[in-house]
Order: structure tokens, then C-alpha cells, then sequence
């Protein structure tokens, strides 16, 4: 390691030190041991615990239930921003304060809560039912419970980029005889779109590993309405660590991968 | 994780009628998904904590299996705070104040951990710790518990908090570069003199911001939680637990009311935050101005 600036200031070797070894002891050596542990298991056991019907089950659900989510998130997540950079209006520190609830909320509470509101005896959920729809204990009602944990999100990484787009670009876009949707599509959408994007990457990961929020309002179901998590807790409660070590050393790729992906865009957002 | 919001410059112009309906419209759309997505379920647990009356509601945050497991929670906080905040400062020193390589791997391993699903966090625990784990035979043999006990309860709040207040600080420190603290020295202040006098009263508030951040996840974890825990009553129950116990048990009354107990909790940590990050902006401005 080389270091370069402020030869003045002191303190690089102490702090380093700290920071690598804080991490090392609580998350790096921790996150080794279950790779360590998945070498127990042969390739070919291994391939079979991640293969098998339950799995795959939960592994579609989680993630076709955290890209719904995330994708919901990134229509009322712009449109939010949209409003809070763009519009003075009643309410609107409220709403602004607000945002942030989900991420303040015990993910146990949003989940009781939700639950509460979508069986079908609850507050929407009688309407719900009264047309034929389940939402709660349905893969509808975990996509909704994913939606609330991480709706902050998108929200919270497109305000500072769409306030930091100077209106003077649209009015001449504008000016220039382009329609609002034209403006939209060709000054708003390419100037977005990195921040967009990572946002639904950070939503869309946060969800594939939801727990709290999810279980009450899931169900779960074996192969019906078992999120990924959920089944780790399973394996362990029924002493299986072999095949909660295998799932979890799934999930830890898979959000290797998002974490990777999200960084990039994030530098590309920096360095544009 | 939650950037600052800036806000835009007052539109100046005036707009035109349709404009102005599009306007209308948006905000109109804005209200009702703020509504139904985020009031409709706070005014829900406040209205099921207190279906029951104002006595159902207080004998079931002062039952003693309750107290027990706010005690926990505070316990959890109060361990893992001071500890995140040392981590933080110490690692936004070395990344914003000084260039060497391997600088954003280091970046993205103290992220990694908002990255981990909970259950993974409460999971590697296990796995080091528990009875099957890979020094579980030691801890017996020297009777130290640390999973189904408050050990392992402190260490899984303490992984999936590491992040925020270093996330919080390395943008704030990195903007406010290092002309300051060379200054201080120049002028003969010692290390520890710079950093008192110099960078903590300039990363004061982002500290604070951190802290409340840190100290919501710290206390409404629970995933992680969950798994190290043990479920034990009055002994390895945070406050999220003993209200999903209290929920499986259909006590939905005083699940409900446990609940809103960490809702207020949650409500000041919105208003400090909101407080904090005013202060924030307040600085910038100033700085922008001088």
C-alpha cells in the first residue's frame, strides 16, 4: 500500500489498522467460515441442495417478488422525486421526512402492520377479497411488504441528481420546440438513468434478502410462498447446517454480483 | 445509504394551464402513494395497539417480559453504537484523507455488510459459534456462550450496523478535504489536537446523522437477530422479537402496542435525522458563501 498525499497529517497507519482488523473480526473472517464450512460439502452435494424443488421454489420467488418490488419502487420512487425536487406544495416536508420511515422502522412492525392491512379481514384487504383478490399470505403481499422496506431508495438516490440538473436545459429543450415527452425521453431519461438504476440495484438486492418484513405477511409455504431467507431459518431450526450453509453461500453470491454491479454504476455516475 | 435531499430553486417562471394541471396531477398521484404506502400503515398500528383501551395498552409495554426485552435492545444499541462510531471516524480518516491502492475494494467491504441478507449475518455466527460451529467445541469446554445468549445478540446487531457511519462520513470528509487539518499541524497541533479541535467540529453533524442511522438499525433489527437469538423470554428477547412472539401467540393487541412503542422510537429518530441533516446543509451553505 502506497500512500501519497498530506504527508502532515498523521494517523494513516493507526486508522488503516483499525478499520482492517474491525472488519476483518466482524465481517470478513465470519462471512470465510461459511465458505469454510461449505467445503465440507462435495460439488455434487452441493449442486443438489441448490437444486432442489424447495429451493429453486424460494430462489424464483425472492427473486421475482424483489424485482417486482424493486421495479414498483422505481415508478413511485421517480415519481416522488420527481415531486419533492421539482414542487413547493402542502405537506410536502412532511412527505419528505417521511420517505425515510421504512428505513427507521423496525422491519418486524412494517411487517405486522402490512399484514394487518392486507388479510383479508383487514383494512384494504376486505376490498381485495371481495373481488377475488388474496394479497396477503400471496406472493402479491411480499412484493408490497419488499415495496415498503425499500421504497426509500430510489427516492433518495434520484433527488440530488434531479436537483442537480440545471432547468435551464429542459426550458431550452423546450424552447427548442420539443414536447414534454420528448424532453423527458431525451434530457430527463439519460441524465437519470445511472442513478435510477441504482437505486432499483440497492432496492432489489435489500429485497432478495429480506426477512422481518416478509414473514408475516408471506405465509410461507413450502414451495408456495417461502422466500429464500426463510428457508435458511428452516434448515437451522431443523439442524440442517449443512444446506442452510449452501443456500446462504448462494445468496452471498448472488449479492456479490449486485454489490459489484451497483459499484460500477456508481462510479460511472461520478465520473460522467 | 440515504444521501442527503437538496433542494431545487423555486420555480420562477410562470406556468401555463395545462402545465399547471400536469402539476396538479403529479403532486395529487404523490399525496395518494405517500398516503397509501406509508401513513395508511402507521395510523394502522397505532389504531390496533389501541383497539383495546389506553390500560391494555400500557400493562402490555410495562409486562415484565417486555421490559426485559427493551433493556436488551438498549443494551444492543449502547454496545454497538460507540463501537460503529470508532470504526466509522476511524475509517473515514484513512479513506478521505489519504490515496493508496486498494482504496475501493476497501470502500466496498465496509458496504458489503448492507449487502448480506440478515439471515446470512445471523447465519456465519452460528456457524463460528454454535455448538456444530468451528470453535464451538472450545467455548464449551470453557462454558462461554455466545449463540442463544446476549454475545451472540450484540455481535449480529454489530455486523449489519458497521456501514453507517462510515458511509455517512467518508462523502462528508472527502468533500471537506485536508487543507484544514495541514493548517492546524503547520501551526504546531499536535495529532490528537488537530482532530479535536479541527475535524470533529467539522464532521459533527454527519457524525450525528450516522449515529441515528446506526442506532435505528441497531435497534429494529431482525433477521440477524433472529437467528442467534433463541427466542428465550425475558432473556434473549429484543423488542422486535417479543413483538413477533407476542404475534404468533394471537395477541395481536399487545403485539400491536409493543409495536408502536418502537414506531415512536422510530418517529424520533425521523425528527433527529431530519434535525441533523438541516444542520448539514446549514454548514454547506455557509461554506459556500465565505
Amino acid at each position: 500500500m502506497l500512500r501519497r498525499t498530506s504527508p502532515v497529517i498523521p494517523g494513516f497507519g493507526l486508522t488503516l489498522g483499525y478499520t482492517l482488523c474491525y472488519l476483518s473480526f466482524l465481517v470478513l473472517i465470519p462471512l470465510a467460515a461459511l465458505f469454510v464450512k461449505t467445503a465440507e460439502l462435495t460439488w455434487e452435494q452441493f449442486v443438489a441442495i441448490t437444486t432442489s424443488a424447495r429451493v429453486l421454489a424460494a430462489l424464483k420467488l425472492s427473486f421475482a417478488t424483489a424485482f417486482g418490488a424493486a421495479l414498483l419502487n422505481g415508478v413511485i420512487g421517480t415519481l416522488l422525486a420527481w415531486v419533492l425536487v421539482r414542487y413547493r406544495f402542502p405537506g410536502r416536508k412532511l412527505i419528505d421526512a417521511l420517505i425515510d420511515l421504512p428505513f427507521a422502522l423496525p422491519t418486524a412492525v412494517a411487517g405486522i402492520a402490512l399484514t394487518a392491512l392486507y388479510a383479508p379481514n383487514g383494512l384494504i384487504g376486505q376490498f381485495a377479497s371481495a373481488v377475488g383478490l388474496k394479497i396477503a399470505y400471496s406472493p402479491l403481499g411480499i412484493t408490497l411488504a419488499l415495496t415498503f422496506v425499500t421504497l426509500p431508495f430510489v427516492v433518495r438516490t434520484l433527488q440530488p441528481v434531479l436537483a442537480d440538473i440545471p432547468r435551464e436545459v429542459e426550458e431550452a429543450a423546450s424552447c427548442l420546440g420539443a414536447k414534454p415527452l420528448q424532453v423527458f425521453r431525451h434530457v430527463l431519461v439519460p441524465a437519470l438513468l445511472p442513478a435510477w438504476l441504482t437505486g432499483f440495484a440497492l432496492a432489489f438486492a435489500r429485497g432478495v434478502g429480506e426477512y422481518g418484513s416478509v414473514i408475516f405477511i408471506a405465509g410461507n409455504m413450502p414451495g408456495k410462498t417461502e422466500i429464500l431467507p426463510l428457508l435458511i431459518m428452516v434448515k437451522l431450526d431443523q439442524y440442517d447446517y449443512a444446506g442452510a450453509t449452501a443456500i446462504g453461500v448462494l445468496m452471498l453470491v448472488v449479492a456479490f454480483i449486485l454489490l459489484l454491479l451497483i459499484n460500477l454504476l456508481q462510479r460511472y455516475i461520478r465520473t460522467r | 445509504m440515504s444521501s442527503l435531499s437538496v433542494a431545487a430553486p423555486l420555480p420562477t417562471v410562470a406556468r401555463q394551464a395545462p402545465k399547471q394541471w400536469g402539476r396538479l396531477t403529479l403532486i395529487g398521484a404523490a399525496w395518494s402513494v405517500f398516503a397509501f404506502f406509508l401513513l395508511l400503515p402507521l395510523v394502522i398500528v397505532l389504531t390496533e395497539a389501541l383497539q383495546a383501551g389506553v390500560g391494555t395498552f400500557f400493562s402490555a409495554i410495562f409486562e415484565p417480559d417486555a421490559l426485559a426485552a427493551l433493556r436488551l435492545t438498549l443494551l444492543a444499541v449502547a454496545i454497538s453504537v460507540p463501537l460503529n462510531v470508532l470504526f466509522g471516524v476511524a475509517a473515514a480518516w484513512c479513506v478521505s484523507k489519504y490515496e493508496f491502492r486498494g482504496k475501493s475494494i476497501l470502500v466496498t467491504l465496509i458496504d458489503l455488510p448492507f449487502s448480506v441478507s440478515p439471515v446470512i449475518a445471523g447465519l456465519v455466527y452460528v456457524l463460528l459459534f454454535g455448538a456444530q460451529g468451528l470453535f464451538g467445541e472450545w467455548l464449551l469446554e470453557h462454558d462461554i456462550q455466545i449463540i442463544f445468549a446476549v454475545p451472540g445478540i450484540v455481535l449480529a446487531t454489530l455486523f449489519v450496523t458497521v456501514p453507517f457511519v462510515a458511509r455517512e462520513l467518508i462523502p462528508l470528509m472527502q468533500e471537506q478535504g485536508t487543507q484544514e487539518e495541514e493548517a492546524a499541524r503547520l501551526l504546531g497541533a499536535s495529532g490528537w489536537q488537530m482532530f479535536w479541535h479541527v475535524t470533529v467540529p467539522n464532521i459533527r453533524w454527519g457524525l450525528i446523522y450516522g449515529v441515528v442511522l446506526c442506532t435505528a438499525r441497531a435497534m429494529g433489527e431482525f433477521g440477524a437477530v433472529s437467528v442467534v437469538s433463541g427466542h428465550i423470554r425475558g432473556l434473549t428477547n429484543t423488542l422486535p422479537l417479543h413483538v413477533e412472539i407476542l404475534y404468533n401467540e394471537y395477541n395481536h393487541v399487545a403485539a400491536f402496542s409493543v409495536a408502536s412503542l418502537l414506531l415512536a422510537l422510530a418517529l424520533v429518530i425521523l425528527l433527529l435525522k431530519q434535525w441533523s441533516e438541516s444542520r448539514i446543509n446549514r454548514l454547506r451553505h455557509s461554506g459556500a458563501e465565505e
